[in-house]
């Protein structure tokens, strides 16, 4: 049985049935929708350039071809390992033999602000659709966006290809900080910047004001007054593991697994709601790529049926804003040192390693996916740094800042 | 086989060349993926199966030639 029917519970029952498990199959899914992808929701969808069709993940037809039982726009409300059985909402229970659990993340809301019209979450379908809508809702709509993460960096990117008046807000002194570090987070900064955004950072929001329900505007910590007339709400997202309260699994920063993605006897977790220990970088991670739901469900196909294998892959994700394709592989400790390995940060071209203890475990590309594609081989390697810098390199140490939105 | 790649949705995030290189390729330019064998021999075929598995954008399709 799979809990979670976007990309992760999706692939792991696909997965399954390529690998010639011809049992029964339950997939289960809390959207109404049959199962689509979501990065274009905060690019394309968002931006109107494509309509829901486009991104479907399977057509109906392939969908049945899974014989599988789909039990879309329907929750789980409740687990019990030692008897192995999911309890759905309206009470009734399915028992597994095995179970993938990929119910993905819930985004964070602001407090006080979600009953106003024209605030928006954006991690749904219906989601991009609304705030598409409301973006949409009477001509020079004025956008805050709050948070500058992948989503409200790709939201205030779309905002402003409509040619929207937007302001972006977010706690930490560059957009993307907490991803990229520093000084590729300042190049980020500055494109937004140069294509017409209105960085607020270094503050967060105090309150919201109102007129008849919808909102009109907002306060900033620092005392600045801002006109809105839609907000993007855009801070990040928790593991959606509230139904699995009193299961026994142990249930810290997502679902705590072991390294071959193994939660409990007979229970699988996948994507974003899965934190296990990657072997290859030695550390305990939880990914929100979309890469990553792919790989992870594929490697919990392959040892719910037998395989016992470690998953240790080097991640992968990528960011469209404006002109900028922003890839990368690895991983991006605050306090990793840099050093260019192509073209030059200031040239919209570039590829940059990221060493932490001596070795190579990140690049990033902007404009650059074939040069970044043939770099990649140096995380895959764990490549000394002294490999890569044999002078004195540039270094640009990060530094931790524990500021939030909450 | 009959491999269809749908360069429209690509996001050249490459994943199909590291699991099938003799099938897919990237324009120079954007990253774009480039099919260079539409009907791909019978020992290619599984890393071109995970080529379109793997791909964020679902642009390659797959079909009986």
């Amino acid at each position: 049985m799979v809990v979670g029917a976007s990309v992760a519970g999706l692939t792991a029952a696909v997965t399954l049935r390529t690998l010639g498990y011809d049992g029964r199959l339950t997939l289960i899914g809390d959207e109404p929708h049959t199962p689509y992808n979501r990065p274009p929701l905060s690019k394309q969808i968002l931006a109107g350039t494509w309509e829901p069709d486009r991104i479907k993940l399977r057509t109906d037809e392939e969908l049945s071809d899974l014989d599988a039982r789909l039990l879309f726009g329907k929750s789980a409300t409740g687990l019990d390992t030692a008897a192995r059985r999911v309890v759905l909402e309206g009470g009734d229970s399915v028992s597994y033999d095995a179970l993938v659990i990929a119910t993905g993340v819930t985004p964070n809301s602001l407090p006080g602000a979600h009953h106003l019209a024209g605030v928006h979450l954006l991690r749904t379908l219906d989601d991009a659709l609304a705030l598409r809508a409301d973006l949409r809702h009477k001509p020079d709509v004025k956008v805050a966006v709050v948070g500058a993460g992948f989503l409200g960096s790709e939201a205030a990117a779309a905002a402003r290809r409509m040619r929207l008046d937007v302001t972006m807000i977010d706690p930490r002194p560059v957009p993307m900080r907490r991803q990229f570090g520093d000084r590729i987070a300042g190049l980020v900064g500055r494109l937004h910047t140069k294509n017409g955004v209105s960085m607020r950072c270094g503050t967060g929001v105090r309150r919201f004001f109102e007129s008849g329900g919808r909102v009109t505007g907002l306060e900033l910590t620092d005392g600045t007054l801002l006109d809105a007339d839609v907000v993007v709400v855009a801070i990040g997202a928790a593991p959606a593991v509230g139904w699995l309260a009193g299961s026994g699994l142990e249930l810290r920063n997502g679902i705590e697994c072991d390294p071959t993605c193994r939660a409990a006897p007979g229970v699988y977790a996948a994507g974003d709601v899965a934190s296990w220990h990657n072997d290859h970088f030695g550390c305990r991670m939880r990914l929100e790529h979309r890469l990553n739901a792919t790989e992870q469900a594929q490697a919990v196909a392959r040892n719910v049926l037998g395989a016992g294998q470690p998953f240790a892959p080097v991640p992968y994700f990528w960011t469209d804003q404006y002109d900028a394709h922003i890839q990368a592989y690895g991983i991006f400790p605050a306090e990793a040192e840099l050093a260019v390995l192509h073209g030059e940060l200031e040239g919209g071209h570039f590829v940059v390693a990221y060493g932490h203890r001596g070795r190579v475990v990140g690049v990033l590309g902007w404009n650059s996916p074939c040069e970044l594609r043939k770099l990649r081989q140096l995380v895959v390697d764990r490549a000394p740094w002294t490999s890569i810098v044999p002078t004195q390199p540039a270094v640009w140490p990060g530094r931790h800042l524990s500021a939030s939105l909450r | 086989m009959q491999v269809t790649l749908h360069q429209d949705k690509c996001v050249a995030s490459g994943q199909c060349v590291l699991a099938a290189q003799d099938v897919f390729d990237q324009r120079d330019q954007d990253g774009v993926a480039v099919l260079l064998d539409e009907r791909p021999p019978a020992e290619l075929h599984d890393d071109v199966r995970q080529a379109a598995a793997v791909c964020p954008a679902l642009a390659i399709a797959l079909a009986d030639a």
